[in-house]
């Protein structure tokens, strides 16, 4: 039989179809390859072997008893350990919440268990979804598999190596200001952020309430499309919520995938997030994937995006503006780590400070400090209400972009992967304007995409895809031709330039 | 400084926030019950208890509510309106932020006009009414019951997350001595508005409505506005005089000692009727307001908005004045119609046909009496329209007062309508002469002795004739008619 771990989403769901496999051989499978290689990837913080293997065993058995299941049912899928998930240890990567188990399940938690998908387990994050390396997660590092000295960017990055590294063939992640994109786009994946609203927040640890974003993260663009039809869909949970969704992501895709689609394609190519500030390796793949999709017959169109200068500066103050507040909540009074101050009295007051001294780390810290800051008496016009208005800027100028182009493009990262410990060397704030390409969309809460453009010194490129708001099947339809012609040059996909482990 | 002294020299000001409990079915931004006396912590859901992930979503019935009562209140509703978070740290707030609407109110710009004792009509201008949740409740325990001093203490969120409205007044001047009063009338107006609207069982003693009371002095009408203190959850009518009272009084003694009197919050005490010191208010208060993320703006459509307003119910103030005049009751009758909760019935009773006295008397007399006897509900006991059946038997003369008691026993037993009972047990007033005749000319016949008295002049001695009488028509002889054929025969 050939390896498991290497097919494609949808193939291992044709497979089932056909009698060719089970869930249950696909999920043994997958949790081999996790048994052999998660020492080296970190990308699982927990694995749940034998709830994934029950869920698989009961889809073949439904199977075989000639029940129509979800297209998806027994393909295996790791959540992002932010998402809540009944009876499964949810930690999002802080001390604060180690050995947490929830009495709930997030809804898009819910919607892949009601498809039948295995749960192999909940990959790691950067704490409360906080960096760009994971390597913020209270639990250790996650390596890229590409090189496991490189970061696999972050927040997501657990859910990216997990599927860079086989150990899962699909993952739910989650992006706020890039969090899916930039590990896809350092680990030769894809990864999507949904319209804000198009997937459900309920159930998902918030980070910044106004910017986050379910994404579904694949192989290919056309996995990616099938998981997020499963994770979409109106909510009565949650009040942001779209209540007229869209659909037609994996027809859309399969669609893009067809040779020609690219035709007439408008493909904007946005000035500031291009040039200077990438590094040329990233900026040459780019280029040579947007030459590969005009030979393709897209049209290269070219997009003035001032307001993206300030996006950066508005995304952190607004973000962590949120975070104070959201975070608020954790503070050893009613769940998860509770410690009592060495000296002094005990009271509720120092109950919690000593409980958020001792279970926040350094970087979610600093956005609860900058956030507090920026919402206090005096300072909010300054701040908060500024950054809201750069936010209605980047918004006008997107609206004004897609006048003239289908979907607007730049590279994911203006780097590859960087080493791991790079970023504490680093000042925050040079390591903040690595979200520069992707911010822009949660600001303005429009779909985007990361799928590999190619591959710079050994390490792979992503090339990023911006729709307007609902138009998430652009992205899928370009996006996977975009993929086709890529892979049809270089004869075989991105990720399979990538060493073995 | 006495109330008295302080009064002649000092002109109070007033400002009232009122928290009202929404009655809804279900909390502001979850589905957890909204109900009293369950075991604690058992109306929640992972959003009442802040659980990660957990998110709210606005309770469409609390809008309504609020809708409501900014109507009544003669507020503008808005258009659109957001909500916001408060940001503190308390454990009984399980997100450690309140969710709550800051300078987007769902309601502004309103007016309530109240009725004090005598009469005089108070018009008070109400700033506006907004959304909020409830936090939970704190317990103490060790020590004195309060937190300082406490071993440890217990939270429960059955009550996080209720909705509330919150209604602020504007500044209330002129209202010199009858300071005390207006506030205490201002909240029983706003009580009896919600319970009108259906929107809050709005029971004072069970905290559905808390008054939080500002009252400052200054020197006279036209001087500015003095520092005010915010007397805290005074939670029934005589309590709120008595803290106005004493907040006036206080105050001017601080003002005469030559000193300033603090902004802060103060604790009203039941048991000796003063105030104590809270927390200080500064502007260092800061709770980082920003529009909740979590929630999209609410748009109440104008057309919603005009059929809630069409189908409001006839305020308190208005079918008051309107059934004063209408029935002639005295005020301090009416008062105490209002205040038993009778008026609904007694309209009910009337519009069934009987006469508003009639009504009255029978639902404040003997059926309270009754009521009160078996611990229930009035009105569970009969309804309005066997009530002026009844009265309408006593009106034709079938039944006196004491029959038709007896009857309403009867009916409150479930035995029938008025007339059916009446009839089963045959307490009708006997209205048949010929048998009225027959048993007068038995006692004539039987009692000599006393027709001789009557005769002589002596007619007290008739009642000597009625015992065998009303004996013999089993006490449903009309006793007046009886007499006159008394007197007819022997003068005959």
């Amino acid at each position: 039989m050939a390896d498991l771990t290497r097919l494609s989403a949808l193939d291992l769901a044709a497979g089932m179809r056909a009698g060719d496999y089970s869930s249950t051989e696909i999920t043994q499978a997958h949790l081999d390859r996790i048994s052999a290689v998660d020492e080296t990837t970190g990308a699982f913080i927990t694995v749940t072997a034998d709830a994934a293997l029950a869920t698989a065993a009961d889809v073949d058995r439904r199977r075989a008893a000639g029940e129509t299941l979800h297209p998806l049912a027994g393909v295996p899928v790791a959540h992002k350990d932010l998402i809540v998930t009944e009876g499964v240890a949810t930690t999002a990567a802080s001390k604060m919440l180690e050995g947490w188990v929830p009495p709930y399940s997030g809804t898009v938690y819910r919607h892949t268990q009601e498809a039948g998908m295995p749960l192999l387990g909940k990959t790691n994050l950067d704490e409360f979804a906080m960096g760009a390396t994971t390597e913020n997660s209270a639990f250790g590092p996650t390596a890229n598999p590409w090189d496991t000295t490189k970061v696999p960017g972050g927040s997501s990055g657990g859910a990216a190596a997990a599927l860079a590294a086989y150990e899962a063939p699909l993952s739910v992640g989650t992006d706020t200001g890039g969090s899916v994109r930039q590990p896809a786009a350092f680990t030769g994946t894809v990864g999507v952020k949904p319209t804000y609203g198009s997937v459900s927040r309920y159930g998902v640890i918030a980070m910044a309430s106004s910017l986050d974003q379910v994404g579904p993260m694949g192989r290919t663009v056309a996995d990616a499309a099938a998981l997020h039809e499963v994770l979409a869909g109106h909510d009565p949970h949650d009040s942001t919520s779209l209540t007229d969704q869209a659909t037609g992501f994996l027809a859309a895709a399969e669609a893009g995938a067809a040779s020609g689609s690219l035709a007439g394609k408008r493909l904007g190519v946005i000035r500031q997030l291009t040039g200077e500030g990438v590094e040329p390796g990233v900026q040459a793949a780019f280029d040579e994937a947007l030459t590969i999709a005009e030979a393709a017959g897209a049209e290269i169109v070219d997009i003035d995006c001032p307001s993206f200068s300030y996006a950066v500066e508005a995304y952190y103050l607004i973000m962590p503006s949120e975070v104070s507040s959201n975070l608020a909540r954790y503070d050893g009074m009613r769940y998860g780590l509770r410690v009592e101050p060495e000296e002094g009295p005990v009271t509720a007051e120092t109950v919690m400070a000593a409980t958020r001294a001792a279970g926040f780390g350094a970087e979610v810290k600093r956005r609860i400090i900058l956030g507090t800051y920026a919402l206090s008496a005096g300072y909010y016009d300054a701040y908060y209400g500024s950054a809201q208005k750069v936010r209605t800027l980047v918004q006008r100028d997107l609206a004004k972009a897609f006048e003239t182009a289908d979907v607007l493009v730049s590279p994911t990262a203006p780097t590859t992967a960087f080493d791991l410990g790079a970023a504490k060397e680093m000042d925050p704030m040079s390591l903040y304007l690595g979200d520069v390409a992707t911010i822009p969309a949660n600001l303005a809460g429009v779909p985007g995409m990361s799928v590999p453009a190619g591959v710079a010194e050994g390490l792979p490129v992503g090339f990023q895809l911006l729709a307007p708001a609902r138009e998430d099947v652009r992205l899928y339809e370009i996006g996977a031709g975009i993929e086709a012609a890529v892979n049809d040059t270089r004869g075989a996909g991105v990720l399979a330039a990538a060493p073995e482990l | 400084m006495k109330y008295e002294d302080a009064i002649k020299k000092y002109d109070p000001v007033l400002g009232i926030e009122v928290h009202v409990e929404l009655g809804t079915a279900t909390k502001m931004f979850d589905a957890a019950p909204n109900s009293f006396g369950v075991g604690a912590n058992e109306n929640v859901t992972p959003v009442s208890l802040g659980l990660p992930g957990a998110l709210p979503v606005v309770n469409e019935t609390a809008v309504e509510y609020a809708i409501k009562i900014g109507l009544a209140l003669g507020c503008d509703i808005a258009e659109s309106c957001r909500f916001a978070r408060k940001n503190y740290f308390y454990p009984d707030l399980a997100k450690n932020f309140q969710t709550s609407q800051y300078d987007e109110p769902i309601a502004f710009d309103g007016s309530l006009e109240v009725e004090l004792e005598d009469g005089e009509l108070i018009t008070v201008e109400i700033e506006r009414a907004h959304m909020e949740e409830d936090a939970g409740k704190n317990t103490h325990v060790g020590g004195s019951g309060r937190i300082h001093g406490a071993e440890y203490s217990l939270v429960d969120y059955n009550r996080a997350g209720v909705p509330l409205v919150e209604i602020v007044t504007r500044p209330i001047t002129g209202t010199g001595e009858r300071a005390p009063e207006v506030a205490a009338a201002y909240v029983r107006t706003l009580r009896d508005v919600f319970r009108a609207l259906g929107v809050s069982e709005a029971r004072m003693e069970q905290g559905n409505v808390r008054a939080d009371i500002n009252v400052s002095l200054r020197e006279s009408p036209d001087a500015p506005l003095g520092t005010r203190t915010e007397t805290k959850n005074v939670n029934s009518f005589r309590s709120i005089e008595r803290a106005v009272r004493y907040e006036i009084a206080r105050q001017a003694t601080v003002l005469e000692a030559g000193e300033q009197v603090l902004q802060e919050t103060r604790h009203f005490h039941e048991e000796t009727g003063e105030t104590s010191s809270g927390r200080v208010k500064s502007d260092s208060d800061d709770y980082r307001y920003f529009p909740e993320p979590d929630l999209v703006p609410v748009e109440p459509s104008r057309d919603w908005v005009e059929q809630l307003r069409a189908d409001l119910p006839e305020l308190p103030a208005a079918k008051r004045r309107r059934l004063l005049e209408a029935w002639g009751f005295s005020e301090l009758e009416m008062r105490d119609v209002i205040n038993a909760g009778l008026l609904d019935v007694i309209e009910q009773t009337v519009a069934a046909g009987a006469e508003p006295a009639a009504a009255r008397k029978w639902w404040t007399g003997e059926i309270a009496r009754v009521a009160k006897q078996e611990d229930a509900e009035v009105t569970t006991l009969v309804t309005a329209a066997h009530v002026a059946e009844l009265a309408g038997l006593v009106k034709a003369g079938k039944l006196n007062d004491k029959l038709a008691r007896k009857v309403l026993a009867g009916v409150i037993d479930g035995k029938g309508s008025p007339t059916e009972v009446m009839e089963a047990e045959g307490l009708e007033i006997v209205q048949d002469d010929g048998a009225l005749e027959a048993a007068v000319d038995d006692a004539i016949a039987a009692n000599p002795d006393v027709v001789e008295k009557i005769k002589g002049g002596k007619m007290q001695a008739i009642g000597a004739l009625m015992g065998p009488i009303m004996k013999a028509t089993r006490g449903q002889a009309d006793a007046g008619k009886a007499r006159e054929m008394i007197l007819a025969k022997i003068n005959s």
